[in-house]
């Protein structure tokens, strides 16, 4: 190996070739319906949650603000999980990613909400509730829209987050036709770890899609990333 | 206006039931199998007792090293990338060229997967065709090209440093944000006073920082204790026994072998450990919570 520049022309067949063999088509589509699925779901709870928790801040609220944040620390127990899995007969399914993904994303997702929703002022629900609003259009209408940023960051960094997680599909996905794409460059890398010409071709298809929103998103992200660790 | 009603408790019952069920039950009832001999050979579960935490914590097994290792290398990296992450912060605020194109460079490795920084890393690190030792044999410094992840002696430091590598700039990019918090009035009278860099550091920056490097710190800890990508991809445990075997490859290798009472068992000692000291932790990271 060494640092030369490649020969002109460029060996484009390389990217041809390793969409072929490393099944990237396949791969690509589960991660983006991975992260896609836990994504919505992900935000959407954690905003709800955060949402009612920080408004209403009862002895219970404030406890179960807690238990949920509490997740940003445990260690997640796969063993065990297999079993919650198997019972609920949703060992090797999406749906049985998706959800496991929402679980551990949760937590940071909520507790990143929860520090946004507290800048909203409460003025502005009074004055709805006053107007007839009900809770439900109370949250979809004028609160959620003002969460704007908070929604923003949490959903870049979700994906980003699912999009690089590999431990679970690890434990749960046994057919590499629902690998998403971490797993399947690995896998790929075991089996062509001598043509590294392939495996930067996989790398860098690989990590495109992150590094596409890193960019696009880097504001959001770096305020995310930096939530709740400096005093405003 | 009832609150109660206005923000009915139901709003959060999806976060909840998700949240619990894929997340915190399997920690409880990880609990209770760590009692039982479950293991994949065979489909009726007896009660062991403590048996599998005898195993866990018995001298002559390999799982109090990697209790240690685990120990080592959360305490390494977390110190490190703490003072490295503070160097280049204090750097990065300075009036330079290009800040923003800096920033992002050294802060990219924290969005790309573990993984495959994992997996870039063993090949840079290779003993034989390495860009590393290729590197040093170039310039003639042959004796610095090592065996970096297949000798017993370095390959748990190369693992530490290239994790290092990868998680200083979220370290750095979070103290940026804690020194840009710090009001230029301070600095401003002390160079008035006629303080120099050092005395303006050791006096304003760092008392000011230092509830940011807390939350830096629980961050790292938190991530260190549960480090699995980084480990599996560079060195996977080895080499030899029990390397640079940390909780969750043991763990993983346990759920490999069919052996998930002891898998649970070790993870267990963890989540009831973390239990504890993460309430603490999030106390930190809930304090300085934003309200702007």
């Amino acid at each position: 190996m060494n640092l030369h520049l490649p020969d002109l022309p460029i060996q484009w067949s390389n990217f041809i070739k390793v969409i072929e063999k490393g099944k990237l088509a396949t791969s690509f589509f589960n991660s983006l319906i991975y992260s896609a699925g836990s994504v919505i779901l992900c935000v959407l709870f954690a905003a709800l949650a955060a949402y009612v928790l920080s408004r209403n801040q009862t002895k219970l609220n404030k406890f179960l603000y807690m238990f949920i944040v509490l997740g940003i620390t445990l260690p997640i127990n796969y063993v065990a999980l297999t079993r919650v899995l198997q019972f609920l007969h949703l060992n090797n399914t999406a749906v049985g990613i998706i959800l496991l993904y929402t679980g551990t994303q949760l937590p940071f997702m909520t507790f990143l909400i929860h520090g946004f929703v507290a800048k909203v002022p409460v003025e502005l629900d009074e004055a709805a509730v006053i107007d007839g609003c009900g809770p439900v259009h109370l949250f979809f209408l004028i609160v959620f829209p003002m969460l704007k940023p908070a929604i923003a960051t949490s959903t870049v960094l979700t994906f980003l987050n699912t999009w690089n997680e590999f431990v679970s599909p690890l434990y749960f996905l046994n057919r590499t036709e629902q690998w998403p794409m971490t797993l399947s460059v690995y896998n790929f890398f075991g089996m062509y770890f001598k043509d590294w010409n392939l495996v930067c071709a996989d790398i860098l298809l690989t990590s495109l899609p992150v590094l596409i929103v890193y960019l696009l998103g880097q504001k959001y992200i770096v305020s995310g990333m930096t939530a709740g660790a400096v005093k405003g | 206006m009832n609150r109660n009603k206005v923000y009915p408790r139901y709003f959060a019952l999806g976060a909840l039931i998700i949240y619990f069920v894929f997340f915190f039950l399997p920690g409880l009832i990880g609990v209770g199998y760590s009692f039982t001999d479950w293991s994949a050979y065979s489909d009726e579960l007896h009660y062991v007792g403590f048996e599998n935490f005898k195993t866990v914590f018995s001298s002559d097994e390999n799982y109090m090293k990697i209790i240690t290792n685990t120990l080592e290398f959360t305490l390494i990296t977390t110190i490190l990338k703490n003072v490295i992450g503070l160097v280049l912060a204090l750097l990065l605020t300075k009036s330079i060229r290009f800040l923003n194109m800096h920033r992002g460079i050294v802060f990219m490795p924290s969005v790309l997967s573990t993984l495959i920084i994992g997996m870039i890393f063993k090949s840079i690190l290779d003993p034989k065709s390495g860009l590393l030792n290729s590197f040093f044999r170039s310039i003639g410094l042959e004796m610095l090209a090592k065996k970096w992840l297949v000798s017993s002696e370095l390959a748990f430091g190369s693992v530490m440093a290239v994790d290092i590598w990868r998680g200083v700039g979220y370290i750095m990019t979070i103290l940026i944000a804690g020194i840009l918090s710090i009001s230029s009035d301070y600095y401003e009278a002390a160079a008035i006073d006629g303080a120099g860099g050092w005395k303006k550091f050791r006096y304003i920056t760092f008392p000011l920082i230092l509830p940011t490097l807390a939350t830096t710190t629980v961050l790292n800890v938190i991530y260190g204790l549960k480090v699995f990508d980084m480990v599996y991809a560079l060195t996977n445990g080895g080499p030899g026994k029990a390397t640079t075997e940390v909780l969750y490859t043991a763990v993983f290798k346990k759920f490999g072998t069919g052996q998930y009472a002891v898998g649970t068992a070790l993870s267990s000692v963890m989540f009831v450990i973390m239990i504890f000291v993460g309430i603490y932790m999030i106390r930190v990271m809930t304090k300085n919570e934003v309200v702007e």
